[in-house]
């Protein structure tokens, strides 16, 4: 098929972007959206032009590098996947595709569609973990029974992979699901008790500080989270934060 | 505690637990007008004992009016904040996709509401202050009858006024379908009680404006001469 | 050509670490606060490593070329990790996981450390456990467990299909907490280019910053390469598109010698190519042979009938369908280790058997598994004489719990419903044995730079069971390096802060700078992607899943001849001091083209079949094993440690002969 593209183009950090038009020819249905991507490039270096960059790795799905923002869907118009496993069977010969960089104040563009998530980073590093030293000198594994119950939505919120998504697509640019996930894991895990009222409290603090924006539960993260985290996780985020300033 | 309310979760739980107060109020608002359609006499009592009553006069008045301002400033504030969060905005965003047009849109339905109850405050509010605390008439009466009954079927004859107490509570209607859950999700409701919460919410949202509205066209209707 | 000390500790098998760890010498609290140690890679290995580092005291920069040390590629693996546990009493021990390992290996991995490898397994699921990893759990609340191919007992731990992610995710929020602390430095979006060696010593590398383009210096006692393999050299395979091995081939090229580079795991069960634009293989779960049944249609007319649309899979009738994993190999069956499942399916398909239009895709059914499983549930939900329909859903039910995801990631790739046609799969490339080569203490030929996780030659000698690679590298970095790393920097301790304005970093400088400013000058005509096509063909076609002499000295020729090319004709648009994605690209394209000509080299010096290794001409000729892969002990039980000397094809080849005093040598037989 013969597609029109409309990509923001924007030379670096600094410098004032627009969307740029492209025309790709002979795209295949069974192509990822990121290979259709790889074609507009090789025909960009070869007439000689600088090819657009943009952030993917592991293409499967799993690492959450790709974040493109695809005709006013983050991951684009299929549900549960990553721009990556998107394929082009999802759109028709002719199709015009807009496509942007995740667009918040705390994911600022360093180029193109190449975005700066080490918000998300700073986040974690307030207290995304569990302190205990990687020594070995644990107890065993199994001397700390954990529900099924438990451990399968603990595991469920654990799925993040980090994207971004949920931020790009909240009105308000919201970073809620992704810590609400993180949070979560924690606090549905025995091991996560000690430090739950510190760790919620304290990347919470980091979210602000960042400048993401605030939840007004419109659910739209949930929707377009390409792992399907649930919104379960804000909620319990909220009772852990209160849950803690009551103590 | 103090922290807690400065963050952006404490500021969601402070919107919700303002907002589950207006949803209180309003549930008992409704409760009294649409006695009017039934027992003209029991709404004229029971207005006289809301509007006489020391402790709702002095206590929940002031309690009520520091809600909805709270409600609203810290809607505008939380808005702005929000904007701010993304400086550039998308060349195209598909926003229907992923979210109701109620959910994106609290902003418009509650400022529509803030346009009514300006309204709302002219008609009523502003002479029941001034006849009370201004004129100093605590009495209730007119003629030597209670006044209320009278006053509220003579407000319901402009057509115009009907019309945009229509549209108002359509847009409460639509502030109220997504703010009932979103209420409860802020205050970190169980996915458990999800379901169950979003059946109420939803009666909730379309009952009570509905309710209003049926008030107010039956007494343009049945007004008595 | 000399021989290579390994520094294995002398005692018996069951001792060496203890006594190692017992008499190696500290670096006192105090004193690691003036060690500086850099970390290159932040996977399992690197992740792992950097944490456990920083936590002793030392001061660590870790380096990722991602946003994130969470998107390292290791978190791509599905199916699970090994250890030593036996919590299902099937007869597990460290010596079984041990031997399997061996086994598995096709007796070409060091002993001391594989057995070191087997003993602290067990130990990173309590520390995993402890940082919150959520594996999956049976109702009792206890952890669960699933088998792989190769071995005959429940040993792989996992948390759905994404234990890699959990495992990485773990360690990322180790390192997290340290770099809270200060005690991490963490540089994101760097790719390192170079090592620094000041008197014979690594003593610190050149990285560019990926974002502004500028060329960094940093210093540090101690260098740990821990980048993963070099699969991509193929072009198309399971790794991340930005996976490579330029940390790798820079230290090879400064000393660093490279083991076994031929031997290159093939894993079986990804989904097959569907076009030239393909930019990646897909990779699912090997847990899928635990129920799915292999197969090809017996006869020609019924493959050249699906392949042309005329008949569906479902319409073959069992006698017409040759399940040749369970033909060939009736012990294992669909679970062989992967090296032989993945020859058998080229087999097949080399007979022309494939079932899809490249010829290149054999059947994995679940329908014996639905079925198998709705009788099971029927029986446990009480329901006597259940229709056919009934016992089909149930078991649907249970296949979509135990493989939902990876049925879904199928039909979003592919577009079939994997419930209702059986799925195609193919071989692809998917991990490298061979890598940079370390002693006992994972230090590299090169003094004080070590070499963690896949990115070394490691324990798996000439293939890799499943679920292993996620415990090697943590094995590497939680519980090995932070102590064999102390062993050597206890005589570091008077060194004092090392500086980066020397000759040394001058010249390792000078010479990366040169190479991206040739580059971006260069007046070429192709773009990098063309070179690595071109490379990703030749060795797939001739240094793929089978070998000859023939092929390999083409292969060498043509290798040298498209790196010639790439020299003269390659063209990088942008510049140098920006985010620019192609002169990475060009970098690391330039790396592989070295490495492949030495990958065949050592593929042509390998007169024997072993593991993922498989040379056309060392085949049994009768017997029952007539047709498998025969390997030679007597010739070529070493590890195959090259010296880089300008040519790949000057490499000097050092033997370090592989001794089994715990382990008796035999032909692997999964008959």
């Amino acid at each position: 098929m013969n597609l029109t593209l409309k990509i923001w183009r924007q030379k670096d950090a600094n410098a004032k972007g627009q969307m740029v038009e492209y025309k790709v020819t002979e795209i295949s249905e069974h192509m990822s959206f990121l290979e259709m991507m790889d074609v507009l490039n090789e025909q960009l270096v070869n007439s000689g032009d600088e090819p657009v960059a943009f952030d993917h790795d592991c293409r499967e799905g799993i690492c959450g590098m790709c974040s493109m923002y695809i005709n006013g869907e983050a991951h684009g118009p299929d549900r549960g996947v990553t721009t990556c496993q998107l394929h082009m069977r999802m759109f028709k010969d002719g199709d015009t595709i807009t496509i942007e960089p995740f667009r918040a104040a705390a994911f600022p563009v360093i180029k193109d569609l190449v975005v700066d998530r080490t918000s998300f980073e700073r986040i974690q590093q307030a207290g995304g973990y569990i302190s205990v030293n990687t020594s070995g000198n644990t107890q065993d594994a199994n001397a700390i029974p954990i529900s099924k119950h438990a451990a399968d939505e603990a595991m469920d919120a654990a799925t993040c992979i980090g994207c971004g998504a949920c931020v790009a697509t909240c009105k308000n640019s919201s970073a809620m699901l992704f810590v609400g996930a993180k949070v979560s894991q924690y606090a549905l895990l025995p091991q996560g008790q000690v430090e739950a009222a510190d760790r919620v409290q304290n990347m919470v603090a980091q979210m602000d500080l960042e400048g993401f924006g605030n939840c007004t539960n419109t659910g739209a993260c949930e929707i377009e989270c390409p792992k399907g985290i649930s919104l379960e996780n804000i909620a319990r985020m909220n009772r852990e934060l209160m849950k803690a300033n009551l103590k | 505690m103090g922290g807690f309310f400065k963050s952006s979760i404490g500021r969601k739980v402070a919107m919700a637990l303002s907002a589950f107060f207006l949803m209180f109020f309003l549930l008992q608002h409704f409760a009294i007008n649409i006695l009017s359609v039934f027992s003209p006499d029991t709404f004229n009592e029971v207005s006289h004992f809301m509007g006489t009553n020391a402790l709702i006069q002095y206590g929940l008045q002031p309690v009520l009016i520091f809600g909805v301002v709270f409600h609203f400033v810290m809607g505008f504030i939380l808005e702005l904040k929000n904007k701010s969060a993304r400086k550039i905005s998308y060349a195209k965003n598909h926003g229907a996709a992923n979210s109701t047009w109620t959910s994106r849109n609290m902003i418009w339905s509650g400022l529509a509401i803030l346009a009514f109850i300006v309204l709302h405050f002219i008609d009523f509010w502003f002479p029941e202050i001034n006849t009370k605390f201004i004129e100093g008439d605590w009495s209730g009466l007119h003629d030597g009858e209670f006044r209320y009954f009278h006053e509220l079927q003579e407000k319901f004859l402009s057509p115009v006024r009907v019309g945009a107490y229509v549209v108002a509570f359509v847009l409460l209607m639509l502030h109220l379908l997504h703010g009932f859950t979103s209420a409860f999700q802020s205050m970190g409701a169980t996915a458990g009680r999800k379901k169950t919460l979003q059946n109420i919410g939803k009666a909730y949202a379309i009952i009570i404006p509905l309710g209003f509205i049926v008030i107010a066209i039956y007494h343009h209707f049945n007004h008595i001469h | 050509m000399s021989t290579l000390n390994s520094k294995v500790p002398g005692g018996p098998i069951k001792d060496k670490w203890t006594d190692y760890k017992n008499h190696i010498d500290l670096v006192n609290p105090a004193n690691k606060r003036n060690i500086d140690i850099i970390v290159v890679g932040t996977g399992l290995a690197g992740g792992s490593a950097a944490a456990t580092l920083a936590e002793l005291g030392y001061n660590v920069k870790a380096f990722a070329y991602q946003d994130s040390p969470r998107r390292a590629h290791s978190i791509a693996a599905q199916g699970g990790i090994n250890a030593a546990k036996n919590y299902q009493g099937d007869g597990d021990s460290t010596y079984r996981l041990f031997y399997d390992t061996v086994k598995g290996g096709d007796y070409r991995s060091r002993e001391a450390n594989v057995y070191r490898l087997a003993e602290v397994s067990a130990n990173i699921i309590d520390q995993c456990v402890a940082q919150g990893v959520p594996f999956a759990r049976d109702y009792g609340g206890l952890l669960d467990n699933r088998s792989f191919g190769g071995v005959l007992v429940s040993r792989t731990f996992y948390a759905k299909g994404q234990t890699g992610q959990q495992l990485l995710l773990g360690a990322y929020s180790a390192m997290n907490r340290q770099i809270a602390r200060g005690k991490i430095e963490m540089f994101n979006r760097h790719e390192m280019l170079d090592v620094v060696k000041v008197d014979g010593k690594a003593r610190g590398i050149i990285a560019r910053n990926l974002v502004t383009g500028e060329i960094e210096r940093h210093s540090a006692h101690a260098v740990v390469i821990a980048s993963g393999g070099y699969g991509n050299v193929y072009f198309l395979s399971t790794n991340a598109m930005g996976s490579n091995a330029t940390a790798a081939w820079k230290i090879h090229k400064k000393g660093a010698h490279f083991a076994n580079p031929c031997y290159t795991q093939i894993h079986p069960t990804c989904i097959p190519r569907s076009g030239d634009y393909q930019s990646k293989l897909t990779l699912m779960s090997e847990s899928l042979r635990n129920d799915g049944r292999i197969w090809v249609p017996k006869n020609m007319e019924d493959v050249m009938a699906i392949r042309e649309g005329r008949k569906k899979p479902t319409d073959l009738s069992e006698e017409d369908r040759d399940y040749y994993l369970e033909r060939r190999y009736p012990a294992f069956g669909n679970l062989v280790p992967r090296d032989v499942a993945s020859r058998a399916a080229k087999e097949r398909c080399d007979a022309g058997y494939g079932v899809n239009a490249t010829g290149e895709a054999v059947y994995l059914d679940f329908k014996s598994a639905i079925n198998r499983y709705g009788k099971e549930q029927a029986k446990i939900t009480g329901i006597s004489n259940p229709s056919e329909a009934k016992i089909y859903e149930l078991g649907q039910a249970l296949v979509e719990e135990k493989y939902g995801n990876l049925f879904q990631m199928y039909e979003k790739i592919v577009d079939e419903n994997p419930y209702e046609t059986p799925m195609m799969i193919y071989p692809a490339t998917h991990y490298t044995m061979g890598g940079v080569w370390v002693d006992y203490n994972l230090m590299t030929s090169v003094e004080g730079l070590y070499c963690i996780g896949e990115a070394n030659f490691s324990d798996h000698g000439a293939n890799r069971l499943g679920a292993s690679a996620l415990m090697q590298g943590l094995a590497d970095g939680y519980f090995v390096l932070p102590y064999t790393i102390g062993n050597y920097l206890s005589n570091e301790i008077r060194t004092g802060k090392i500086s980066t304005d020397t000759k040394e970093f001058d010249e390792a400088e000078t010479e990366v700078t040169d190479r991206i400013n040739f580059f971006v000058n260069n007046k070429g005509t192709k773009s990098v992607d063309y070179f690595h096509k071109k490379l990703g063909k030749v060795m797939w076609d001739k240094v793929g899943m089978a070998r000859n002499e023939k092929g390999l000295n083409e292969a060498m020729t043509e290798i040298k001849a498209i790196r010639e090319e790439f020299w003269k004709e390659v063209k990088v648009p942008g510049e140098a001091s920006e985010m620019n994605p192609e002169l990475e690209k060009a970098g690391r394209v330039a790396d592989f083209l070295e490495l492949g000509e030495l990958f065949a080299k050592d593929a042509l010096m390998r007169e024997e079949s072993c593991g993922g290794h498989f040379r056309e001409e060392s085949v049994e000729l009768d017997g029952e094993q007539k047709g498998e892969a025969k390997r030679n002990d007597n010739d070529y039980a070493f590890v195959a440690a090259w010296e880089y000397k300008g040519e790949p094809a000057d490499a000097v080849l050092h033997k370090e002969e592989l001794e089994f005093k715990d382990i008796e040598l035999k032909q692997r037989s999964y008959k």
